[in-house]
């Protein structure tokens, strides 16, 4: 047995095969948790049809239905929660011993982190091409009256929810790598959570705000995703499609450096 | 050339000191046992010796990688069943050993083929497809020792293999332990607070405390350490001034109302400690067990109750007269 126990040499593809790995567990555990994923669904339909249903019916915006117009800024949000809610999992990780056993393993930080990534956005994927399914139902319906898009649209959309997606794991799980709690992480999500989405003019126009706020959206990363998604979905933006693409990218590299720092010095 | 030998290993947490300079060297295909009370430092050892915490100074080379420069290599050579459970529960089984196969980036054959192997050796072939949650701690315990081995590491570590488990299940894995190890291949180091433990599986053994290895041999010649019998005595308020005076009694513990004589001839020289002792509740004497030895190493409560001698100078007493 001696000297082949070692038959299988281990190479750098490792690390492929490592991001594998933790793609492979966080899919299997994401399928398991069936409430999630209903949640996932049902929360943004609540949002769009109560939320979207109740001011809608005094209020219209430039001569779109207001369901209508929140509908990107729900995707986002929808997006938002499930992406930066994912970060919890790496303190569960922590809480279960689990993150031991894929720390001691021969693979690099940055393959989990990369792993872990992907992971939530597979997540993300699925929420997204469901909801993306539903507004086409709900606009050939007539459900959400005025809401038309193609395939290009569609797959426009995915993209950019797929990015904003990668960035929003990447906070999600920097903050869960210093967070010892559960009830820890959710503290510090909820204040970067409501600012990030009430600022991102998911649920009103951005260009008639009094200026302190109006500021304040401008920083406001999602703000960009939001207008993105509108100009693919509703064909009425703010900024250059382009422009907004090149930040959302920007910012989501950014923050994926900033996790694989905050992965090398994360503790057990 | 030994498989694990650490230089200086010291790790400070603020201002406590875990790991106290600590010196060992564990030989290739021994099972080689950490003992010491909790908190000695035993787990910060392993943490350490497997890349997971970084010590403040001082470095150890495992399977000739040096664990500060080269942690990838030594995490290529080792296996790890943790203290506490780190298998995924939502997982099956079989689920946890695959997505550890694909960690350790074995080749889908082969970790099918390794996932059989190790299945059978810890009795789990039926359960694989059920979830860890269902799975009993003995169950758990096995399938993370079927993980660990997997990818057959040159080491093995165990961090307290049979904590807070049942007897039967104890020994099946004392079994599994055992039967490992019989091939040589594969050094293993086990922590562990059960003497019988120890004593059954270590061929070698370091007695830690408070971060510092205390001694370190083999079970049989550690307990030849004692020298001699070991007579306990029961006695409210005990006095240990007049055992000193006694020539044939070469070490004197004591722990609350126990009294823990090492005497030469025990069966000879009872009358006279008995005289000496004055009322006693009982009386027990036994060959040596890693017990006495771990008292007479560590004793904890003569030093805090801090009577006079301590612990210190009766092993420096001891080692003078060795």
């Amino acid at each position: 047995m001696g000297a082949e126990s070692y038959e299988f040499e281990v190479k750098e593809m490792n690390e492929i095969n490592g991001i594998l790995a933790i793609w492979y567990r966080e899919f299997k555990v994401f399928l398991r948790e069936k409430s999630r994923i209903v949640a996932s669904i049902v929360n943004p339909i609540l949002w769009l049809l109560i939320f979207g249903g109740g001011l809608g019916a005094t209020i219209s915006i430039t001569g779109i239905n207001y369901q209508t117009f929140i509908y990107p800024g729900i995707l986002i949000q929808a997006v938002l929660f499930s992406s930066i809610f994912f970060g919890v999992y790496i303190v569960w990780d922590r809480k279960i011993d689990f993150l031991k056993e894929v720390l001691v393993a021969p693979i690099s930080r940055t393959s989990i982190f990369v792993g872990k990534i992907i992971g939530g956005a597979t997540d993300s994927l699925i929420q997204s091409i469901i909801l993306l399914s539903i507004g086409i139902i709900f606009g050939q319906l007539g459900i959400i009256p005025g809401l038309k898009f193609g395939a290009v649209a569609f797959i426009l959309a995915l993209l950019i929810l797929l990015i904003t997606t990668t960035s929003m794991v990447s906070i999600g799980l920097i903050i869960g790598s210093r967070m010892e709690s559960p009830e820890g992480f959710q503290l510090i999500t909820s204040f970067l959570l409501f600012p990030i989405f009430f600022l991102s003019g998911a649920l009103f126009p951005i260009n008639k705000l009094p200026a302190w706020l109006s500021a304040l959206t401008f920083l406001d990363p999602l703000t960009y995703a939001v207008d993105a998604l509108r100009n693919v979905l509703l064909g009425t933006s703010q900024f250059h499609l382009l422009f907004d693409l090149a930040i959302i990218i920007t910012f989501s590299i950014l923050v994926i450096i900033a996790g694989t720092f905050a992965f090398e010095k994360m503790k057990v | 050339m030994p498989i694990i030998e650490t230089a200086n290993l010291r790790k400070e947490y603020d201002k406590l000191v875990a790991l106290d300079n600590l010196n060992l060297q564990v030989n290739e295909g021994e099972i080689f046992g950490l003992l010491g009370p909790n908190g000695a430092g035993k787990t910060t050892t392993l943490m350490t010796l497997t890349t997971l915490i970084k010590p403040t100074s001082g470095t150890a080379k495992v399977n000739g990688h040096d664990i500060v420069k080269n942690p990838s290599m030594v995490r290529k050579s080792i296996g790890i069943v943790f203290q506490d459970p780190s298998s995924d529960d939502i997982l099956t089984g079989y689920e946890n050993l695959k997505l550890h196969g694909m960690l350790y980036g074995m080749p889908v054959d082969l970790r099918e083929e390794r996932i059989k192997e190790v299945l059978n050796l810890v009795d789990l072939t039926d359960r694989k497809d059920e979830r860890v949650k269902k799975y009993s701690g003995g169950m758990r315990r096995r399938l993370e020792i079927a993980r660990g081995l997997m990818h057959r590491p040159k080491v093995l570590f165990l961090d307290e293999p049979t904590l807070g488990l049942d007897p039967q299940s104890r020994e099946n894995i004392w079994q599994y332990i055992e039967n490992l190890s019989g091939h040589g291949e594969m050094s293993i180091i086990i922590t562990t607070h059960y003497m019988e433990e120890a004593d059954r599986l270590c061929s070698r053994l370091a007695i830690i405390d408070r971060g510092k290895v205390v001694a370190l041999d083999s079970p049989s010649n550690l307990k030849k350490i004692i020298g001699g019998e070991v007579v306990v005595l029961k006695i409210k308020n005990p006095v240990i001034d007049s055992f000193e005076k006694l020539d044939f009694v070469k070490n004197i513990e004591l722990k609350n109302d126990l009294v823990y004589l090492t005497v030469l001839n025990a069966g000879a020289n009872l009358q006279q400690i008995l005289q000496v002792a004055g009322k006693v509740d009982s009386v027990e004497i036994h060959s040596p067990t890693l017990n006495d030895v771990f008292l007479h190493f560590t004793g904890r409560e003569i030093r805090e109750d801090s009577t006079e001698g301590g612990w210190g100078q009766r092993v420096m007493n001891l080692r003078s007269k060795k």
